[in-house]
């Protein structure tokens, strides 16, 4: 039997300013019927330029040799109008970000209808009740009520499972995911993972499943292949990928994996008590519908305490939503909070002066998550470096600051000859790694990490984790790591705090919460993390939590998991979750 | 022989190691843009020759010569009416006058104008833009709602009162206009501030406790200066065109003195009978608006390292 699309010597070149860049070098695959092919590899390899170019969907610069056939028929060099009796019916694709990739004017009822009308030439009305039920089966709630609302008012996991519904709506022999998980949370993702996993037993479609994420593919590939530098690394069955790797970049990708099971071994021991962050509460006004609409306060953190020692990491794990990066800013003192204590080494901030902020400035810093955003594009890295250095110590000599930079700069693995690049000249782990040198400059005693290593790669993930650590080992600094990526935030913390609408649900020692984590959010977190081994994957049932993140605006939301106590009025004042301390140190909230 | 050679070396490295600026890696890329140097050279021949306009012709700009009205150059094709010419390199207008050395004297008038009013536009509608922009809510809209207000009012209106008032001068024409234009200017900086501030590294250096107003200078103009310097382009041909429209108006420069747009309008209505009038100020004004233009494309990519 052939297979159901068969890719040859496909080859992709783009010609830029800077001269020709070689995308995809001579790459073959198969897909069969009914069967998935994982394609990993780290950005830049190729993987999702490989898939584009099959479909035609090219950048205009790009340029294409080989050959694509499906069913035999080939697809390279088709004028856009036979390519379409294939793409979006025969072969469908999702994508990344489903709100650049959802039209924002039309609701996303007519734009399902419109893949069926376009490409089946069904009657409207029986198109739209085939649009529900394919909304039904992507489990959305309410699926007659979402068909009338735009794209923005959905949440991510809800949009991408708008995306599935439309690529699969048509009966599709093969649909394409680029990344299709990773903009969501793990709880999300273990969701949707599970829906394309249904896709592929119920209706026998095939999968071509891309990402960087060893852990996403494990659990539905059936095949994998390697990818890096455009070429084919590697390819095999699934189990042989994961369990003999041959080639050292395999194995390198997946030892950096994070695994819940790996040892940790800890940079430091806590020391005194540097910040004690006391009740804090944080809200933003939210706008209500009409034009004399009353704002309501959005409780973003709402009553969250804690303490940090020197030499410590706390992890702070959350879904998107959370608080998490709001916190972050409150306890600098780059949002105001509206109620609660920020104590820093006895000096309560929030009731100090902007100018006494900005001189304790020097004490704690900042590095955010998405690196290329939080550097100035038009300044040379150097001089984005220096500026806290400038700014907080003023009265330093030019040479001075030079140096410092030079020293700081090699202290993260930057070459220091770069300080006259530009952060776009940079890939995104080496711009991490000047986010981190611009933060450690002024020798902070407190550096908050807000994701920060999210946006990178896995192999570069490791190593931006094994850089802070060593920075905590030599300058014996204390780290607030925020991250939604569990595993991750393992690896570094002494304590992990977990929190739920803007609330700590759970907090305790980093041993004790993952090995007897005790609040179901807690749970469903840590059952949700993909694990790069197929065996485990597959034989997981995972979905503890179903749906999204309710609406933090509802008050019924902070009770998901104490509704014993819920008074069923989303505006009544509700009862109050209390956080039991279960053993020393171990806080878990109520819950039924 | 060691010596040298490790002494250049360490030139060399020492170089590599010196912190560049963003202004200077600009100065660098834009001298690099041929386009763009081609035409400060030559807005600095019109600029010098301008200042030197009384050297470069031995005819005073307001001299009357009722012998030669409306002659054509010497070397004007088909016409030979005034033999006597030959030395009026542009020929002379309707009372004789030589049209080069007005010229010249005009670009002086246009010139400033349209530099100096620009700049003062250029410098109080990014500051202004900028900081409503940066610190937003009640002293954005307080801000704005006074550009608003200056907005409304009718220009031509508002030049006549400051004529009244302060008697009419060369300098008021730069004050009028100057009112008028950094109005728009202030509007895109706000615009471009307003969404330049919601970037990150706007976040990070606050959170490296950099104070608002250095924020101001240092990430946030640098930031907006593309959609400026395009306007600043677009700017300055309409000041001298609004320069013009004030002098025709009898509000703005007075005979015998004289400015581009003063010669073109007279220049266009005796289009038929003496194209050169029109020709020869029209062509100065031309290329030096295209300078402009190239001047400014040249700066903004210089100003954005991604383009470079």
């Amino acid at each position: 039997m052939g297979a159901l699309l068969e890719i040859r010597d496909l080859d992709v070149r783009f010609s830029t300013q800077d001269g020709e860049v070689h995308a995809v070098k001579r790459v073959s695959l198969d897909i069969h019927e009914g069967t998935c092919l994982g394609v990993v590899g780290e950005s830049g390899s190729g993987k999702s330029q490989l898939f584009l170019a099959a479909m035609g969907l090219l950048a205009a610069n790009g340029k294409v040799s080989g050959s694509v056939r499906y069913r035999g028929q080939e697809l390279l060099g088709l004028p856009a109008q036979q390519l379409n009796q294939f793409r979006g019916s025969k072969i469908t694709m999702i994508f990344q970000d489903p709100l650049t990739s959802l039209t924002p004017h039309m609701n996303v009822g007519a734009q399902i209808v419109e893949a069926l009308t376009q490409h089946r030439k069904m009657p409207r009305d029986e198109a739209q009740t085939r649009a529900r039920e394919m909304l039904d089966y992507v489990r959305i709630p309410e699926s007659g009520r979402r068909m009338r609302q735009y794209p923005h008012e959905l949440s991510g996991g809800m949009r991408q499972r708008v995306m599935i519904a439309m690529a699969t709506i048509t009966g599709p022999d093969l649909v394409i995911a680029d990344e299709p998980t990773t903009a969501l949370d793990v709880t999300v993702q273990a969701q949707i993972l599970e829906i394309l996993r249904a896709l592929k037993t119920d209706k026998k479609t095939a999968l071509a499943l891309i990402s960087h994420d060893m852990g996403v593919i494990a659990g539905n590939a059936d095949e994998v292949q390697v990818m890096r530098h455009g070429e084919v690394v590697e390819r095999g069955p699934v189990d042989a990928i994961f369990y003999a790797p041959q080639q050292d970049y395999t194995k390198m990708l997946l030892a950096a994996m994070p695994r819940l099971s790996d040892p940790v071994r800890l940079a430091t021991e806590p020391r005194e008590i540097l910040l004690d962050v006391k009740d804090v509460v944080v809200t933003f006004p939210v706008k209500g519908d009409g034009f004399f609409a009353k704002t309501r306060p959005l409780r973003a953190v709402d009553g969250v305490s804690f303490t940090l020692r020197a030499g410590e990491t706390l992890g702070v794990v959350g879904e998107s939503g959370c608080g998490k990066s709001t916190l972050a800013r409150a306890v600098l003192q780059l949002i105001p909070p509206d109620a609660g204590q920020v104590v820093w080494l006895g000096r309560d901030l929030t009731q100090a002066q902007q100018r006494e902020i900005r001189g304790a400035r020097k004490d704690f810093q900042i590095v955010f998550q998405d690196p290329l955003a939080s550097l100035d594009p038009r300044m040379p890295i150097g001089v984005s470096i220096a500026e806290p250095l400038k700014t907080l110590e003023p009265g330093l000599s030019r040479s001075t600051v030079r140096a410092r930079v030079a020293t700081m700069m090699a202290q993260v693995g930057l070459d220091p000859a770069w300080i006259n690049r530009y952060p776009h000249e940079l890939s995104g782990g080496q711009n991490q790694r000047v986010g981190i040198a611009r933060a450690m400059i002024v020798r902070p005693k407190m550096v908050i990490c807000d994701e920060a290593v999210s946006a990178l790669d896995v192999s570069i993930q490791a190593q931006i984790v094994d850089l802070l650590k060593s920075l905590q080992a030599e300058t014996g600094l204390a780290l607030i790591f925020i991250s939604h990526d569990l595993a991750v935030v393992r690896q570094i913390s002494h304590r992990v705090m977990v929190l739920y609408l803007g609330r700590v649900v759970e907090s305790a020692d980093a041993g004790t919460l993952y090995d007897d984590p005790r609040h179901p959010y807690t749970r469903a977190l840590l059952s949700a993390i993909p694990t790069p081994d197929p065996e485990v994957e597959r034989a997981r049932a995972r979905t503890l939590l179903t749906g999204d993140l309710p609406s933090p605006l509802d008050s019924r939301a902070q009770l998901t998991f104490l509704k014993s106590k819920r008074i069923d009025d989303p505006d009544a004042v509700q009862y109050r979750p209390k956080l039991l301390e279960v053993s020393p140190g171990h806080l878990v909230a109520e819950f039924d | 022989m060691s010596a040298i050679g490790n002494s250049r070396k360490a030139e060399t490295l020492e170089r590599a190691f010196a912190g560049r600026s963003l202004w200077a890696d600009a100065r660098a890329r834009l001298f690099k843009n041929r386009a763009a140097v081609a035409s400060m050279i030559v807005l600095a021949i019109i600029t010098l020759m301008a200042l030197f306009a009384p050297y470069l012709s031995r005819y005073a700009y307001d001299a009357i010569d009722y012998d030669l009205v409306s002659c054509a150059p010497s070397w004007w094709p088909g016409d030979a009416a005034c033999s006597a010419g030959g030395t009026h390199w542009f020929g002379t207008d309707a009372v004789g006058r030589d049209l080069f050395v007005r010229v010249l004297y005009g670009a002086r008038v246009s010139l400033a104008v349209g530099v100096v009013a620009t700049l003062v536009s250029l410098v109080i509608g990014v500051l202004y833009g900028a900081t409503a922009g940066y610190l937003g809510g009640r002293v954005d809209a307080v801000m704005m709602r006074a550009v608003d207000i200056l907005y409304s009012l009718p220009f031509i209106f508002f030049v006549i009162i400051l004529m009244v008032m302060f008697d009419r001068n060369f300098i008021l024409l730069f004050v009028a206009i100057g009112a008028v234009v950094w109005l728009t200017m202030a509007r895109i900086v706000r615009g471009q501030t307003l969404s330049a501030k919601q970037k990150e590294y706007i976040e990070a250096a606050r959170a490296a406790g950099v104070s608002p107003f250095a924020i101001i200078t240092r990430h946030i103009i640098p930031n907006v200066v593309g959609p400026v310097v395009v306007y600043v382009t677009l700017t300055v041909p309409d000041v001298i065109l609004t320069e013009s429209f004030l002098s025709f108006l009898g509000l703005g420069i007075q005979e015998p003195l004289t400015s581009w747009g003063v010669l073109i309008s007279d220049g266009a209505n005796t289009m038929e009978s003496a194209p050169w009038l029109l020709v020869f100020p029209a062509l100065f004004m031309a290329v030096t608006l295209f300078c402009f233009n190239f001047i400014g494309d040249g700066l903004r990519d210089a100003l954005d390292p991604k383009d470079y």
